[in-house]
């Protein structure tokens, strides 16, 4: 029973997303429809958080937009609206969900960066 | 043309829509029914066909005898309404072909039961003050009714009591996808009763409705 309703979620599910966590920069390619055009509209920052199993997965990414306004968007992790998700930077943190960014800027808000062969890590 | 088939509810997932908005959906695994009697004007005096769904290991004496022509041993067994039962016959089978992606359907189940529950959640009072002085007000009913003149309480006073365990229909649900090699229908929204319930999927009276007065 429980069965075919995973496998009809698996069906939504994407192989091309890219393994990242939280801590990581990644750069969101999404599809915007405006009118009749589609773009697409990178969207660059640090994921604070990924959350849900299967087909409802999020994630979420922030990013320090003009005048220092902090910006974050949540995005399905298998959106079929998201072109691709590229890793520009893993980051090296010691928590799950890095909320505690929000309060902190410039210099404060910088994340180390995680030097090891790729595939090294889990997921 | 029948009305609707017989199911089981097997659960809700997100699926994404051809727009890549994310939509609830619930897992219905519709058919396949089949007919185990059908009833005409002339014999019982309305068009329907009883049809069987599901599987039962055992079956007792009468029902042998009932379900002999069919040859199913089905666990449900629901009546259904037609416009014409010379189409059907006794042992045909029906499957979730009935139904198609972008149609509305409506979706019968039996709410979940929910026990013995106070005023406030079985019919949505509002209960009393929390503070200026109360207590013991927080979710009572207040007045039942005036007082010697009737001297009793009117039939029908909404109380406390037994909540759930009810039929509910749930109208015009979107019919998402449709899956004949899993017999798998999926609706958009929720539908009553637990996972594993028995439900009945019919093609939504309003849109049929109004599809009968565009052609009139």
């Amino acid at each position: 029973m429980v069965d075919v309703v995973r496998s009809i979620a698996e069906e939504y599910t994407r192989a091309d997303i890219p393994p990242f966590s939280p801590g990581d920069t990644v750069r969101v390619h999404y599809r915007v429809v405006e009118g009749n055009n589609v773009r697409i509209q990178p969207f660059e920052g640090v994921v604070i958080r990924r959350r849900g199993g299967g087909t409802d997965a999020t994630f979420t990414v922030r990013r320090i937009a003009a005048h220092g306004v902090g910006v974050e968007r949540t995005f399905p992790l298998y959106s079929p609206l998201i072109e691709k998700i590229e890793v520009i930077r893993h980051g090296k943190v010691r928590r799950a969900r890095l909320y505690y960014l929000r309060t902190r800027t410039g210099k404060a808000a910088r994340i180390k960066e995680r030097r090891r062969p790729a595939g090294s890590y889990l997921r | 043309m029948i009305e609707g088939l017989l199911g089981r509810k097997l659960g809700m997932t997100q699926i994404f829509d051809d727009a890549g908005r994310a939509v609830p959906v619930t897992v219905l695994e519709v058919g396949p029914c089949v007919v185990t009697q059908v009833k005409t004007k002339d014999k019982d005096g309305y068009e329907a066909v009883q049809l069987g769904f599901g599987h039962k290991k055992r079956l007792n004496k009468p029902m042998q005898g009932h379900l002999r022509a069919s040859g199913a041993q089905p666990r449900y067994l629901r009546e259904v309404k037609v416009d014409d039962s010379a189409s059907f016959s006794v042992g045909q089978v029906l499957d979730c072909t009935l139904f198609e992606p972008g149609q509305l359907v409506d979706v019968t189940g039996w709410r979940k039961g929910r026990g013995f529950q106070g005023v406030v959640k079985r019919h949505g009072f509002r209960g009393g003050p929390k503070t200026h002085g109360q207590s013991d007000r927080l979710r009572a009913p207040g007045s039942i009714g005036p007082t010697t003149t009737p001297g009793r309480v009117h039939k029908g006073k909404r109380m406390a009591g037994r909540m759930g365990v009810q039929r509910v229909t749930v109208q015009n649900l979107h019919v998402m996808r449709v899956d004949p090699s899993r017999n798998v229908v999926l609706v958009r929204g929720a539908v009553p009763g637990a996972n594993g319930g028995l439900v009945i999927v019919r093609h939504a009276v309003k849109q049929r409705k109004r599809a009968a007065a565009t052609t009139a």
